[in-house]
């Protein structure tokens, strides 16, 4: 399913992995958090680092309530960090709610309470808005851009949405259809939330020039 | 609840028909059992066979269902584990209850452990096929959320195992403590001088129809209490998190 590949992230640096879909994109972040053995190759993590995840589903346990959730994955978090987390996200009056209870926005808050809870040394986000309604996603996107600008995590984050990439990365790694190589490494100028309609536009014809590039040698 | 009433009226209405039809040697009537059972909780015999029976159940439904979940959970979650064990599986549900309790006896001796063994033995293939099908329908997503979370494996068994085998363990307790007390009346009848189980052989013996009915009305009253009073409850307390609907 993947290509040959090499990628390396800077501390802090959050990069946006953008390809079509069944390129493997799910595959690669579910090899580097540990849960797929069955590659050729090597992934290095920090040393003692500790992992967040956010998957393409919220993945709470639904007999558990958003609270517990959150206390289970991160025994030792800090009750003024769980406060001030759960207010952020919204959840301060859904702590003691079950899944079950939840919308899918909450539910996806609750997952993202979670990751964050852990304070990671690398965050993984798979596809974190998929199938929300575009407002709320925009929210969320925003409430996340918040979150790792004030404490600066190394992420990868696995989207199919540009927009949604450039909004929230430093740098922007495109990759073909499987076997996925590595097409394009693009960096965004921060600061992220200061881009305008203009330079959106830019980065994305830049981003179709490089698709296109690859398309065209692919064939030659 | 008045159908249920109904229901109950009528199977008493049937005991008196059938008693004056059998004649009351045969089949005596409620009145009779009834007193028969006052009499032998008066003289304390009733507590202290149904106290002996009732501790045999629970040791061995305990011994049962505990074996029965470690091992079904390997067989459910190994692939290796389930090919290895269903040999074992397939000839442990398919010998004969009475075969057990009599090779026990044999074997050990005619003790309180061959008794417990037996009917533990006689448990264990159903619970442990019961656990397996939850097993195996245990959800691979949360088993990778707990593994990036590196949640301990307690509370891994806790929070995310379990929960899910839930209404497998209990299907698992309900058919296994109805099965384990009759069998544990039959081990008590073979081999062992005290409990409800043996004090119906005697019964037998002398033909004394009302004894055997004074025990085992004795005996329902005593399991739909546990039913009522310690499943139930505990099922309810299970399943809250189902109890409120988005």
């Amino acid at each position: 399913m993947l290509g040959e590949l090499a990628l390396v992230l800077g501390l802090g640096e959050v990069a946006a992995l953008v390809g079509p879909s069944g390129c493997g994109k799910t595959t690669l972040l579910r090899i580097v958090a540990g849960l797929e053995r069955d590659f050729d190759g090597a992934v290095t993590l920090p040393a003692h680092g500790r992992l967040g995840m956010v998957f393409q589903e919220p993945r709470l346990l639904p007999w558990r309530t958003v609270e517990q959730n959150v206390r289970l994955a991160v025994p030792e978090a800090s009750d003024g960090t769980l406060d001030a987390l759960f207010t952020t996200l919204g959840l301060a009056a859904h702590r003691a709610h079950y899944p079950g209870e939840l919308s899918l926005g909450l539910a996806r808050r609750a997952a993202l309470a979670r990751a964050f809870a852990v304070e990671p040394d690398l965050l993984l986000l798979d596809e974190p808005f998929v199938s929300l309604e575009e407002a709320l996603a925009a929210r969320l996107r925003e409430e996340l851009a918040w979150l790792v600008g004030r404490r600066p995590v190394t992420t990868l984050l696995v989207t199919h949405d540009v927009d949604e990439a450039i909004g929230l990365a430093d740098r922007l790694i495109l990759l073909s259809a499987s076997p996925a190589r590595i097409v394009a490494d693009l960096p965004i100028e921060r600061p992220r939330a200061a881009h305008s309609a203009d330079e959106r536009a830019a980065i994305r014809q830049a981003i179709a020039q490089r698709l296109g590039e690859a398309r065209s040698s692919a064939r030659s | 609840m008045a159908i249920r009433l109904l229901s109950f009226a009528l199977m008493i209405a049937a005991w008196y028909v059938g008693s004056r039809l059998a004649g009351p040697r045969l089949f005596p009537d409620p009145q009779t059992v009834g007193v028969a059972i006052v009499n032998e909780a008066r003289s304390g015999a009733l507590a202290f066979n149904l106290g002996v029976t009732l501790a045999r159940v629970a040791v061995a439904f305990a011994i049962a269902m505990l074996l029965g979940t470690a091992i079904g959970l390997a067989m459910g979650r190994s692939r290796t584990a389930d090919r290895f064990g269903d040999p074992w599986l397939v000839v442990l549900l398919n010998l004969p209850a009475l075969v057990i309790i009599v090779l026990a006896y044999v074997w050990v001796g005619l003790t309180e452990t061959a008794a417990i063994l037996a009917v533990a033995l006689n448990k264990l293939p159903i619970a442990t096929v019961t656990v397996r099908e939850g097993a195996r329908a245990l959800d691979r997503s949360l088993d990778d959320m707990a593994q990036v979370f590196r949640m301990s494996a307690w509370n891994r068994m806790r929070h995310v195992v379990l929960p899910q085998l839930a209404p497998y363990l209990a299907a698992a307790a309900r058919s296994g403590l109805s099965l384990v007390w009759k069998i544990v009346l039959i081990v008590e009848l073979l081999g062992r001088p005290n409990g409800v189980g043996f004090e119906i052989g005697v019964a037998f013996q002398l033909f004394d129809v009302t004894r055997i009915l004074a025990y085992a009305l004795a005996f329902i009253a005593v399991m739909l209490a546990i039913e009522t009073l310690l499943v139930q409850p505990l099922e309810r307390h299970v399943a809250r998190w189902r109890a409120r609907p988005a």
